[in-house]
């Protein structure tokens, strides 16, 4: 049976080459932008309209389900990040640099997201848009500006194998803090920031937790979607420089 | 509108704002991949024609 097949312009080409994975990352993120926009709506219409009201909170309680949903897609883009540096630095295969970088951007942008959505819970819930005194918060924001250091660590040295070890290393180191800022104010106990899900589960009604969840599952489909695009974006450029060089 | 109210509001409106603006900076980036490929491929044509 023959390899050969055509791609969408009509231009043969063995199976499985640029083109086609081209094509399949397309439909990938297609998919990934209609289950996001799916989740998200659902989510959002769950939580405004069939889980009930925080008895504490109130209605200001509603911005946990976008959130929480936001600082964990940060977590796990900085995980998926350091992944693939462990991948590069493991195989080195140089495409994981790309893609550890693009993770690592997406974790910064989301935990921007975290830092802004959770001053505005912070200013409606306490009274005030930012407290120190919350070991959580500021873990958080430490490992924010850890990750927002990486582009000023990997822009200060030439493109390259060296660039490429070195971003990966810090990716690496970056992942230890994960843990950190999410188990130190479990063990450590905590004064305002509330915390929801302990070893002993989620301190939340069913209702809310499916809420949740379907918010949670679209905030990471986003995240993947937007991933692939600005690794798409990526490679195109990268693509381009190189065939530049050749033409010049 | 309470307090909670507006507050939920802003809240959901940074991270609708969020979405609008990374799809016009991706907007913008394809509209400057295409001028470049553009230009690459008119250069391809003069080298072959030259």
């Amino acid at each position: 049976m023959s390899t050969w097949s055509r791609n969408r312009n009509g231009r043969a080409g063995k199976a499985g080459t640029t083109s086609d994975v081209g094509v399949a990352s397309e439909r990938l993120a297609a998919v990934l932008a209609a289950a996001a926009t799916g989740l998200l709506i659902g989510g959002l219409a769950l939580a405004f309209f069939w889980a009930p009201e925080d008895a504490d909170q109130g209605f200001s309680q509603k911005i946990f389900y976008i959130h929480v949903p936001i600082a964990l897609t940060a977590y796990a883009c900085f995980a998926f990040g350091a992944w693939k540096a462990v991948r590069l630095l493991w195989t080195g295969e140089r495409r994981y640099d790309l893609e550890s970088y693009t993770a690592i951007h997406m974790g910064v942008i989301f935990g921007l997201l975290t830092l802004v959505t959770g001053s505005i819970w912070a200013k409606v819930s306490w009274g005030q848009w930012w407290t120190w005194g919350e070991r959580q918060l500021v873990l958080f924001l430490i490992l924010f500006l850890f990750y927002s250091s990486y582009f000023m660590l990997r822009y200060s040295t030439d493109p390259g194998p060296r660039r490429e070890r070195n971003s990966a290393v810090y990716a690496l180191f970056g992942v230890v803090l994960i843990p950190v800022s999410f188990l130190a104010v479990r063990i450590a106990g905590t004064i305002l920031h509330p915390t929801i899900f302990t070893h002993t589960g989620a301190n939340l009604p069913g209702t809310m937790l499916v809420s949740f969840c379907v918010c949670l599952a679209g905030m990471l489909a986003l995240a993947a979607t937007l991933y692939h695009v600005e690794l798409a974006g990526k490679r195109i450029d990268a693509s381009l420089r190189e065939l530049r060089e050749l033409l010049a | 509108m309470t307090a909670s109210e507006k507050y939920v509001t802003a809240a959901y409106l940074v991270l609708l704002g969020a979405v609008l603006v990374y799809v016009l900076i991706i907007a913008l980036k394809v509209g400057r991949l295409e001028q470049e490929l553009a230009d690459l491929t008119r250069t391809a044509k003069e080298k072959r024609g030259g």
